[in-house]
This record gives structure tokens, C-alpha cells and sequence, in this order.
């Protein structure tokens, strides 16, 4: 409810729809045996077939296909036992066969759905209308020379599964859920390693509004998104131009536009008389491709354990909050480290750990986990020692913090600095005693009701033992002899 | 299906063929000969008639994921008009 937008005349419902382009991850491209490598000299990783040259024919990628039904698969959507290859025509100076294959009418994934996050912890159910296969452009630098363009064919063949979802989001939030979870999706399964800034996953969003209830308004598409914060000032700022449009009596031109992120604005890019017509028909040097469903079922079986499942099973194994279990298995890393952490361990302890102590540390050092100085063993026998009453809570950040610096198990640490807690309740007893004995009136004060002092003397006594003392112990003891007087 | 001047028009830039505009009337008519005598296909009742999409049924050939092609820039590059720093080079194309 709260996704409406206010106009100056009354509320409106976004509606947005994403296409998704991801690059598969493969060695080869999708119909040749040139390398696909990321930042490779200009034009080194092109064969004739991308390079357009004529009589080359292109030869399919099994892995690629592979991976596009995997990633089916990871949809939980149809896989389509035949396929058609299309070719896509237009002119294009970084897409030397004048025609892009791609699939139009039969593509080899159909309707699936993926369940997205939502930051209040709430889900939402996001149709997918279809994945299919289809090559990658060229790329043009406009910024070597002042009047050419230069052209780069490396990424020309190189393989990409075009994603299109359903219409289902009706908010910026949303639309960042749903790439954000597709993304952690692909990564899981190995199908793309979702790198936005190398460009190897990046969106365009089809948005609209309309009145709450009513049919679909007319649609902009938003091409090329390279960033989920890029692509939700994108959306917001097409939508609130959208209305502005509407309310002022006009109508949406269908349309295809830019983001300038510069400006935070979208603006026009291709006037309406060039108007795309690509004309597709089934690629003449291309069969259909076949899939055995024996085939489709092996691979369905080799998939390992996906986000939503994964995140399922801590909240009901570890009794995790739908929040921080969606923040944990993200990445597959991630959750790997989580588990070994929680695995026979406090698993509210663990998370709590992983999500506070580690994730802010990492953050602050701008370190990635696989960078941690600490290592998820090392972390678990961390908390093993606050477990076993070896060190308080409060110590443990200290160590903690001593072991990012320095790499060190913690037991070391706690042995070195001598942090051990002290449970000796005869100790304990004496510190209780002393600060006591100390201070007389402040007891007095405390047996004529003023029972809040209680926690001045605990600070007193743990600022005394350097944090030492264990604070449960102390705690009980000066209830015991303060209240002995009463 | 009868195609005018216009529609032969689009279809010339789309293929980005220039034609002259006496032209066009012409091959609008040699064109509307091809689609007719394509057209007496659909006097064929293919009602439930699954479309052939080759002649002899057999499984396409794939390859395996291989790098075994590319590492030849030179070669690439040899038919461009242009070139520059390994790169073809094509009049300025902004959006």
C-alpha cells in the first residue's frame, strides 16, 4: 500500500517489468571458440564467425546451454525440450553479422518465478516470463577520437541469457529485490558471476503508471543499467515523470530511454520514424536445439542448494529472523562461513557475530570475506570461549578485534593478554567486599531502596578487574551482600 | 498481402539498400509477384501440421566449451576501411 505515489491529483501504482542480461559463464563463446576473458587487448578474442565474416557458420556452445537450463532450472520455471535460434535484424557497427541470434518464438526457458526480500522481511512471488540464449555485441569507445568511433569485437558472440520478468514490481525496492536476488541466484548455480561493473549483468526496466486498479499504462524502457542504486533513481525519476506527464493532460509516448546518471535523469534516445522493426526469422544455419528430458533431469539434480532454501532451512535450523537469513545466504560464501561458524555453536551467537562484529570490521577495512584475517574456524573458537565462561562478552570484542589485526587464534590471544574471566567466586567475593567496605554510604543508600545503585557497583568492580570479572557472578554477589543487610 | 511504395520505402532503409525513388514502384510490383506466388502456398491445408524446420532430421552439431579460435587481431582486422590501436574504426555513432 505503501508503494503508492502521491500526484497533484490523486495516488498511482508504478508497474515494472525487467529484462535482465547476464553473461554466461563459459571459456567459449556461445558459437565459436574464441575466449571470453574480461579485459583482453582489442580484438584478440574474435574469431571469423564474430567477426561476421561471410560463409563462417556458427557452431553452439553445449556449456552454454548447459547453463541456460540450469539457470532454468534455478527459476524453478519450464525448460523447453526444443528451442529455436532467431535472428534478431538491425545495423549496429559493434554487430558486424548485421543480425544478432538470439531466440524469439521458442525459447528454451518459459514462465518461473523467484520469491524476493524485502527489507521489512516481508516476500513477494516475481514472475519470470522467459530466459533465452542469444549473443552479445560489440563494444564502441565514443571517447578515443573526436569524430570515429573505435570498435572492439571481443565481447561480439560472447554468450548472454536475456531474462525477462513478468510486471510484478511495483516499486524501486522491488525492482532492487528482485535483480539483487536473481543475481545471488546466478552466482549460487555458477551461471554468471553477476559483476555489474564489468558489465556482466545489467538491466533494463520497462516501467508505467497508472491509477491504483486500473489497466496497464503505457510503458518506457530504460536501457542498460549497470548499477541496482542507478537502476532504482532510473525507475523513480521515470515514474514521477510519468505522472508529471499524465497529470498535465498529455499522454507516455512508448519509448525507449537513456539514464544519464550524471544528471539523474532518463532522457530519449531514438526517435520514433527509426522505430524498431527487426524483422526475426528462424536462423537458417542453426537446427532447432533438442534437449532429452533425461538431460534436463541430471542436471536438475546436480543444482546445489539455492538462496530461498537455503534460507529456509536457518530459519528453521538456527532460528534466524527472515532478515538476517536472507542476509546470510546472499552469497554463497557467505552462508558457507555462517554454517561453519553456527555448526554445533549458539547459532544466535554466531549470526550475531558474523553480522556485527565481522560484516562491520570487513566493511570498515573495505575487505571482502574472502579476504577475512579471520577465518570462520577461528571465529567459532572465538565464541566457543565466551560459551565456556573463558572470556565475557564485553572481552571478546577486544580479542576480536585483536584478531583481525593480527590473525591470531583467539585462545592465544585470551592466554598472552591474560583476558581470562574471573569465575573465582572467592576472588569475586573479595572484590565485592572491597568496593563494599569502600564505600559505606552508597550501601546505606542502596539498602534504604535506592536498588539502581546496584549497577554503579558492578561498574565499579568490573572497571576494577579490567573486565575480568564474569558479570553474572558478580551480579549474583552483590545481590547476596547487598541485600543481606536489608 | 500487396505492398506499396511506402512500404517498400521502409523497407530499403531497414536493409539499408538506397533505392532511387522512380524506383520504387517498380520493385514494388516485382515484390508483390514473389508474395503471390509464395501465397498459393496457403491453398495447402496444414492444419496441425508441425513446421519443418530442415530437411533431414538429424541433431545439430555442438562444440565443447573450447578455446581453440581468436589471438588473430590481424587477421580481423585486415578488410576494415579503418584501424587504430588494434580497434576498426567507423565514422563517430552517438546516441
Amino acid at each position: 500500500m505503501s508503494d503508492l505515489l502521491k500526484g497533484r491529483t490523486g495516488e498511482w501504482e508504478m508497474v515494472i517489468g525487467l529484462e535482465v542480461h547476464a553473461q554466461v559463464i563459459a571459456d567459449a563463446k556461445l558459437f565459436s571458440g574464441a575466449a571470453t576473458d574480461f579485459g583482453a587487448e582489442p580484438n584478440e578474442q574474435v574469431s571469423f564467425v564474430d567477426a561476421g565474416m561471410p560463409g563462417m557458420l556458427p557452431v553452439l556452445n553445449e556449456a552454454c546451454v548447459e547453463q541456460a537450463v540450469r539457470t532454468g532450472l534455478a527459476l524453478n520455471a519450464e525448460i523447453n525440450l526444443q528451442s529455436i535460434f532467431a535472428r534478431k535484424n538491425y545495423f549496429y557497427p559493434d554487430m558486424p553479422q548485421g543480425y544478432q541470434i538470439s531466440q524469439y518464438e521458442d525459447p528454451i526457458v518459459g514462465e518461473g518465478e523467484i520469491v524476493i526480500d524485502l527489507p521489512d522481511g516481508e516476500t513477494r512471488t516475481i514472475g519470470i516470463e522467459r530466459l533465452h540464449m542469444e549473443q552479445d555485441a560489440g563494444k564502441s569507445v565514443h571517447d578515443r577520437h573526436p569524430t570515429k568511433t573505435y570498435i572492439d569485437l571481443n565481447r561480439s558472440g560472447v554468450t548472454l541469457m536475456e531474462i525477462v520478468s513478468k510486471p510484478d514490481m511495483r516499486s524501486a525496492e522491488q525492482a532492487a529485490a528482485y535483480v539483487t536476488k536473481l543475481r545471488a541466484i546466478l552466482r549460487y548455480i555458477g551461471s554468471c558471476d553477476g559483476n555489474m561493473q564489468e558489465g556482466s549483468l545489467r538491466a533494463d526496466a520497462n516501467v508505467s503508471v497508472r491509477r491504483p486498479g486500473e489497466a496497464l499504462g503505457t510503458r518506457c524502457e530504460i536501457k542498460n543499467l549497470n548499477s541496482i542504486r542507478f537502476m532504482r533513481q532510473a525507475i523513480d525519476y521515470e515514474a514521477a515523470r510519468q505522472i508529471e506527464i499524465i497529470e498535465d493532460g498529455s499522454e507516455i509516448e512508448q519509448e525507449t530511454r537513456l539514464f544519464d546518471s550524471g544528471r539523474g535523469e532518463t532522457r530519449s534516445m531514438r526517435s520514433k520514424e527509426d522505430a524498431h522493426d527487426y524483422r526475426y526469422f528462424p536462423d537458417p544455419d542453426l537446427l532447432p536445439l533438442r534437449l532429452e528430458q533425461g538431460y534436463v533431469d541430471a542436471l536438475k539434480a546436480s543444482l546445489p542448494e539455492l538462496p530461498e532454501a537455503k534460507k529456509q532451512r536457518f530459519m528453521e535450523a538456527f532460528g534466524l529472523s527472515a532478515y538476517d537469513a536472507s542476509v546470510l545466504v546472499a552469497e554463497r560464501e557467505t552462508a558457507d562461513y555462517f554454517e561453519t561458524v553456527a555448526e554445533g555453536r549458539d547459532s544466535k551467537l554466531a549470526a550475531n557475530w558474523v553480522m556485527s562484529e565481522l560484516f562491520g570490521s570487513l566493511n570498515k577495512a573495505e575487505l571482502s570475506l574472502s579476504e577475512s584475517p579471520v577465518s570462520a574456524p577461528s571465529l567459532g573458537g572465538l565464541i566457543d570461549l565466551i560459551a565456556d565462561g573463558t572470556i565475557s562478552g564485553r572481552i571478546a570484542k577486544d580479542v576480536f578485534a585483536d584478531m583481525f589485526e593480527t590473525g591470531k587464534p583467539a585462545a592465544d590471544i585470551v592466554e598472552e593478554k591474560g583476558l581470562k574471566q574471573v569465575s573465582d567466586s572467592g576472588a569475586l567475593e573479595a572484590a565485592v567486599a572491597e568496593v563494599m567496605g569502600a564505600n559505606p554510604d552508597r550501601v546505606a543508600d542502596y539498602r534504604g531502596g535506592n536498588h539502581k545503585l546496584i549497577g554503579w557497583f558492578m561498574g565499579q568492580i568490573m572497571k576494577a578487574s579490567g573486565g575480568k570479572a564474569n558479570p553474572q557472578m558478580v551480579n549474583q554477589l552483590l545481590r547476596e551482600k547487598l541485600d543481606a543487610g536489608d | 498481402m500487396s505492398l506499396d511504395k511506402d512500404t517498400v520505402r521502409r523497407i530499403a532503409t531497414l536493409a539499408r539498400i538506397r533505392v532511387d525513388e522512380d524506383a520504387l514502384e517498380p520493385l514494388a510490383g516485382e515484390l508483390n509477384n514473389i508474395l503471390g506466388w509464395v501465397e498459393q502456398l496457403n491453398e495447402v491445408d496444414t492444419e496441425g501440421v508441425p513446421s519443418m524446420t530442415s530437411v533431414v532430421e538429424t541433431e545439430p552439431f555442438k562444440r565443447s566449451d573450447t578455446v581453440d579460435d581468436g589471438g588473430k587481431a590481424e587477421q580481423v582486422l585486415a578488410n576494415a576501411p579503418e584501424e587504430a590501436e588494434q580497434f576498426f574504426v567507423v565514422p563517430k555513432v552517438v546516441e
